[in-house]
């Protein structure tokens, strides 16, 4: 999977559980949850979507990992074949 | 012959639109089942029936608006037989009724406009675009409807209710250490969230201090053995809805948590049951994710008191020893009715809430 079809997964799965979200103005660079206002509910949401769709296993341990847009689609890459 | 009415699905609610029909005549209905969606002002709610039955008529049209305690359909009890023969074969157009098996509508719940009540495509038509109108307007409006909802209840509360709140602080480091263990060796299909241990600790409580679980109705407080604790979840739009998840006291932490997982999503998908909008027997909100400290909340009519759990962050604290250490610290609120209960017994409350927290494992 190329980085630009991870993105693209990483953002649909974001608008299904965010669906007001403007694509085009999220900072890649700062912290997604509090650009977007997901809640843990949410992000776990987010994340079994992401599980779903990429069959990662994201443990809980490797959260603080996760702070950025740019951190996820790395965290990602590097994990999905 | 038994009458099934309108419910009133929650405190802020006077009327309603009926949606769609679930259910036709000659259908065996069973207690519990879903049987119309009703807009209210704060969403489209499944209502479910509370007896079982064979229905007999259907009363209301989809697209109309109808106050609570309207009957709305008529149905046989088990074992009863219809006075009347129930209305023998509609008289239905060909044409008709092709149509209203393509759209998925059932020719028996509209009214006909034709010669001797015969319904025609114009009859059909009407209600497809009744129906999907409705839908599409009850997006648009909901806002603002559910402002209004929510200032009507609320108001209600700030008059009704005398308020009194308190709050304590708690130390959250075994719960926190306790819940990670747990979920380092789940995977993400069963993860467990705080929030779910949270719920279950106020219910847990709520069985020592019966007088916060309940409603206050015609002067008096009426108890609630069960805990149904309302989920104060926010809209992403706007606006807040508090559904229940039913016998949260009877419930593992596994089960509280799926529960809890499925009625986000259906109050954001807008498919919440009418039990669960007119059920609550208490409030839950958490606005700690949101980093606020502590909340103290407006007690949601009938009921009689609502909890309130802050941010987990850490903080100084002495432990038992005396000493001066770091950790986790939740403040959790307490809004109760001073017309059923006193500080003294909130108190208590509150102090059995932090207790049943520092034993995660017998949640």
């Amino acid at each position: 999977m190329t980085q630009d079809e991870l993105r693209k997964v990483v953002l649909a799965t974001l608008l299904s559980i965010a669906p007001e979200v403007e694509v085009d103005e999220l900072r890649a660079d700062k912290p997604l949850r509090t650009q977007v206002d997901l809640d843990s509910m949410d992000w776990l949401n987010f994340l079994l979507g992401l599980h779903e769709k990429l069959a990662v296993d994201i443990p809980e341990a490797d959260y603080a990992k996760l702070v950025t847009l740019s951190d996820v689609l790395s965290y990602l890459g590097a994990r999905v074949r | 012959m038994l009458e099934f009415t309108l419910p009133s699905l929650g405190s802020d609610m006077d009327e309603g639109k009926l949606l769609e029909w679930k259910i036709k005549l000659g259908d065996r209905v069973r207690k519990g089942q879903v049987v119309a969606i009703v807009d209210t002002s704060k969403a489209a709610v499944d209502v479910e029936i509370w007896f079982d039955g064979t229905v007999h008529e259907l009363l209301i049209e989809p697209g109309a608006t109808i106050p609570v305690g309207t009957v709305l359909a008529t149905l046989l009890a088990p074992g009863e037989k219809a006075g009347t023969p129930a209305t023998g074969r509609r008289k239905v157009s060909p044409a008709a009724r092709k149509h209203a098996e393509a759209l998925g509508i059932d020719v028996d719940t509209l009214a006909g406009s034709g010669p001797g009540g015969a319904v025609t495509l114009a009859d059909v038509d009407a209600t497809a675009a009744q129906s999907s109108l409705g839908r599409q307007a009850a997006t648009s409006d909901r806002q603002a409807e559910m402002r209004k909802a929510i200032a009507a209840a609320m108001s209600r509360s700030k008059r009704e209710i005398p308020h009194y709140y308190l709050s304590e602080a708690i130390a959250m480091e075994r719960a926190q250490a306790w819940l990670s263990e747990a979920n380092a060796g789940r995977p993400i299909t069963g993860r467990l969230l705080m929030a779910a241990l949270h719920l279950k600790a106020v219910a847990l409580a709520l069985k020592k201090y019966p007088e916060m679980n309940g409603f206050f109705r015609d002067g008096a407080f009426q108890p609630v053995a069960a805990a149904h604790i309302g989920v104060a979840i926010s809209m992403r739009q706007g606006g807040l809805i508090a559904p229940a998840i039913h016998d949260v006291g009877e419930k593992t932490l596994d089960e509280v948590m799926r529960d809890l997982a499925d009625l986000v999503k259906r109050a954001r998908a807008g498919s919440l049951k009418s039990s669960e909008m007119s059920d609550p027997t208490i409030t839950v909100t958490n606005l700690g994710e949101q980093g606020v400290e502590s909340v103290y909340g407006v007690i949601y009519p009938p009921q009689v008191a609502l909890v309130g759990f802050g941010r987990i962050a850490p903080r100084p604290w002495v432990d038992a020893a005396g000493w001066l250490c770091v950790t986790p610290v939740l403040t959790a609120s307490l809004a109760a009715d001073h017309r059923v209960s006193d500080g003294h017994r909130g108190a208590l409350f509150l102090a059995e809430l932090r207790d049943w927290l520092q034993q995660p494992d017998k949640l």
